[in-house]
């Protein structure tokens, strides 16, 4: 979504993306002339006239779980948003008795927050597990 | 005589005379002003509809349609903004 009339991205996609994806961009481009959807997220930035970076991720039952927003010049890492979904799916999926320790990725190890586990994630998860 | 932009990824914008250039031209972003909350995680996102295009077709989009659905909402300064 940004402050670009459907037209232009239509001319974006025609003539930039679609090189870049095959058959253009699957998703789609949303208008947000004027910022008022950007306001209410509050990444619309007034003094520039545009959105910035913002992006959210929203359950299946409209809650944002996470957000993240950066200035125009970095990109995002498309991988990370991917991991956090992941993430945020098992502890749907396992209505919360597990969470996700820092690193995690699918097929990695959990954690099952309980009496047992309070003093006691260091014997369970190592530091290096952030890193690998 | 017109003076040339610098290019960068955020949109330039123009403004009264007088009025002081605007940070875009910088690439500096202006803190958000107070009067716009960031949203809170844990809590509903506010619902919309906006205007859009894909795959060929214009349309039209709410985010409540997609209740039931995981949902990766990206905002982004502009089109050809390079980034």
């Amino acid at each position: 979504m940004s402050i670009d009339s459907m037209f232009v991205h239509k001319m974006w996609d025609d003539h930039e993306l679609a090189k870049m994806v095959d058959g253009g961009v699957p998703f789609p481009m949303l208008s947000d002339a004027g910022g008022k959807v950007g306001k209410l997220f509050g990444v619309y930035n007034e003094a520039a006239g545009v959105e910035n970076r913002g992006r959210f991720i929203i359950d299946p039952d409209g809650v944002v779980q996470g957000y993240e927003v950066l200035t125009p010049p970095v990109g995002r890492n498309v991988l990370e948003s991917i991991r956090q979904v992941q993430a945020f799916q098992l502890v749907r999926k396992t209505k919360g008795a597990e969470a996700t320790p820092s690193g995690w990725r699918p097929g990695k190890l959990t954690l099952k927050p309980g009496p047992d586990l309070v003093g006691n994630v260091w014997k369970e998860w190592k530091t290096s597990m952030a890193f690998d | 005589m017109a003076e040339e932009l610098p290019v960068g990824c955020a949109r330039p914008t123009g403004g009264p005379v007088g009025e002081a250039v605007p940070e875009t031209a910088k690439e500096t972003i202006a803190p958000i002003k107070e009067e716009m909350q960031m949203i809170h995680v844990g809590e509903k996102a506010p619902d919309f509809v906006a205007p859009g295009y894909q795959k060929g077709k214009f349309i039209n989009v709410k985010l409540s349609d997609y209740l039931g659905k995981w949902v990766l909402l990206c905002f982004y300064p502009g089109d050809f903004t390079f980034v």
